[in-house]
């Protein structure tokens, strides 16, 4: 990395700089809506530990092309650790546990990147399914240290004395905003070094790749570990959300949801993966404030969200391999009429 | 050593099923180059269907058929309508339409036929019968799980070593331009084998409800064993299928037995690791090279 450190300098200061002006503007427009929807408020941290999952399965999925089903078990990594932490420690600084459990799946994530990085295709997608279907008996078999079935509690951040005005809820979104925006500040700069260019060289043709001089498994478990570590940071915040950390809360669905939320944003931009994030955790309550107009029985409100969700993966392969951020790109150069390089790549796993 | 037999005993009954459903992935991989990941959802919705027809009718087996019925058609259909259009893109593309298939059918089945667990009935009893004074610990509907997956293996070696229909549809998945050009009708002969898949899925999911119940999801992990199982016997051979389905059925068994039933699927996903690491094309590859 230290090579082409002078490369991106200039790169990484821009996106500190746009990253930071974000953090501002978006933490005082939360404390804005908090005045007069807190529901909102309490799911737009929901969708910052989703864009950030989503944000480290692009770099896997869209610019690697590794396919992961295991990153909802990932998360829960994260989760548990947070948990465990927290358990005899209730007052220890978040930005310490989240730290902390991002490491703590980073490496959880270089035993299972580096048995990725031998597998392809179907291989690959068994593998990683086989982590989210067997990840939450672990917790359940090792009850005395993760709780069983019910978990482990998470205790509710509070804003410290000084800030005592802020309400927890806002808070709770400020504590997670920071990690979102330095996520994909860092994420951003990875993209455009030489990392990020191997990382897409692998995904277009690995033969082609080792043949130009990357070292293609090391790339692929860097990728992975990348990734992890996302999920990981993620999954603390999940549980900071959440307040508990049960086997429960990382279901098979919760690895599917993260992979839609990257195939409806559009595969292998970040961008795509705020709008996923966006998109996966609003549209439910937009289709059960649909299907309540509808009249619809309630057995069948709780099922719709999963079901549009589903038949939006097949239809989007089938019709909009691009996507929300494929689409807006495509808007934008035909409304400006010009060139915007790299905006569109990564359609599904070419 | 009792106890060891009885779980060699109950772990191979449980693997038969697990080789139901791994040879309908094989069979699927086989002709299309697609894992089919909603064959687990799709083997819950034709049993879903089996349950309605049993409580219209009041008789087990016209649900039986139902369901393979129902198997043959879902498998055609989903080729035909959706697979068909990502069969030759990247395989990403293929595995995200069949992963929102099963989204679809995990959550539209519960709408038509409620969320909760329900009963399934066996043909047979499913207590482990008394031979004289002792206990096998293989019940009635054991048995008849094993000899029906046999059965199927059976009849499906038949249709692929012994007919002309046979000897097509292999030619159709291993050499589609050149058997087309030979008069097959390649197009029709995938939708085929998805309906032949789907219809051993339907069967899988028939032998496992009796012990695992019938809801939404209950097939999820019984398609990470068929996978796996599927993985470890090459994902091409239907003998390698049967292989590995009857190994994992023994690792679980033997797992749960010793270690505790929660820590099953952890097991099996070491095994699969594992087992990956070291072959990275499962144990029963034909010299085939991957495509790059």
């Amino acid at each position: 990395m230290l090579g082409s450190l002078s490369a991106f300098r200039p790169t990484l200061i821009r996106h500190s700089i746009l990253g930071l002006g974000f953090l501002l503007a978006a933490g005082l427009a939360v404390w804005w809506v908090d005045s007069f929807n807190q529901f909102l408020v309490y799911e737009l941290s929901s969708v910052c530990y989703f864009a950030i999952a989503a944000a480290g399965l692009t770099v896997l999925t869209g610019l690697n092309g590794q396919l992961s089903l295991g990153h909802g078990a990932l998360m829960g990594i994260g989760a548990y650790t947070t948990a465990v932490l927290l358990k005899d420690h209730t007052d220890l600084n978040p930005g310490l546990v989240m730290a902390a459990a991002t490491l703590v799946t980073a490496g959880a994530s270089v035993i299972v990147g580096a048995a990725a990085a031998r597998l392809r295709g179907p291989y690959l997608a068994g593998a990683t399914l086989g982590l989210a279907v067997g990840l939450p008996g672990v917790a359940v078999r090792f009850s005395n240290v993760f709780g069983g079935d019910t978990g482990l509690s998470v205790p509710a951040l509070s804003a410290p004395d000084a800030l005592s005005s802020v309400p927890p809820v806002v808070w709770l979104v400020w504590v997670g905003l920071v990690p979102t925006v330095i996520t994909f500040v860092l994420l951003a700069n990875l993209v455009r070094t030489r990392y990020g260019r191997d990382f897409r060289a692998i995904r277009e043709d690995e033969v082609a790749s080792a043949l130009y001089g990357i070292r293609v498994a090391r790339t692929q478990v860097l990728a992975f570990v990348l990734s992890g570590a996302c999920a990981g940071l993620a999954g603390s915040l999940l549980g900071y959300t959440a307040n508990v950390a049960a086997p429960g809360s990382f279901p098979l669905t919760l690895s599917l949801l993260l992979l839609a939320a990257i195939v409806i944003g559009g595969l292998g931009t970040l961008p795509g993966a705020v709008w996923g994030a966006l998109i996966i955790v609003f549209a439910p309550d937009w289709i059960s404030s649909l299907s309540d107009a509808a009249h619809l029985p309630i057995a069948m409100q709780g099922q719709l969200p999963l079901a549009l969700f589903g038949a939006v993966f097949v239809v989007a392969m089938l019709a909009f391999p691009h996507g929300i951020q494929g689409g807006l790109v495509r808007l934008w150069r035909l409304r400006a009429g010009r060139r915007t390089d790299g905006a569109s790549e990564g359609a599904a796993g070419t | 050593m009792s106890y060891f037999v009885v779980l060699t005993l109950t772990g191979v009954a449980a693997g038969m099923i697990y080789s139901a459903l791994a040879l309908a992935l094989v069979l699927i991989w086989r002709a299309t180059r697609v894992v089919n990941f909603s064959q687990g959802a799709m083997a819950m919705t034709t049993t879903y269907i089996a349950l309605a027809v049993i409580q219209a009718t009041g008789n087990y087996w016209f649900g039986f058929i139902a369901a393979l019925a129902a198997g043959l058609v879902m498998g055609a259909v989903a080729e035909r309508a959706i697979v068909r259009w990502v069969e030759k893109g990247p395989p990403l593309n293929a595995v995200i339409v069949t992963l929102g298939l099963l989204l679809v059918l995990e959550a539209v089945v519960p709408m038509i036929g409620g969320a909760q667990i329900r009963a399934f009935p066996a043909p047979f009893s499913i207590a482990a019968t008394a031979v004289g004074s002792t206990f096998i610990a293989l019940s009635p509907f054991n048995i008849f799980t094993i000899a029906v997956v046999l059965l199927v293996m059976v009849a499906l070696l038949v249709l692929f070593r012994f007919t002309s229909l046979g000897l097509r549809m292999r030619a159709a998945a291993f050499a589609p331009e050149i058997a087309r050009l030979l008069g097959v009708r390649v197009g029709r002969l995938l939708t085929f084998g998805w309906s032949l898949a789907t219809m051993a899925g339907a069967l899988a999911g028939l032998l496992v409800a009796p012990t695992l119940l019938l809801y939404p999801n209950n097939m999820d992990a019984v398609l990470v064993y068929g996978f796996t199982a599927a993985v470890l016997g090459g994902l091409d051979s239907p003998v390698g299928a049967l292989v590995g389905g009857l190994s994992i059925g023994l690792a679980l068994s033997y797992i749960g037995g010793y270690f505790g039933g929660d820590l099953e699927t952890a097991g099996v996903l070491v095994i699969l690791i594992a087992i990956l690491m070291i072959w990275p094309k499962g144990l029963f590859v034909h010299a085939a090279e991957r495509r790059v």
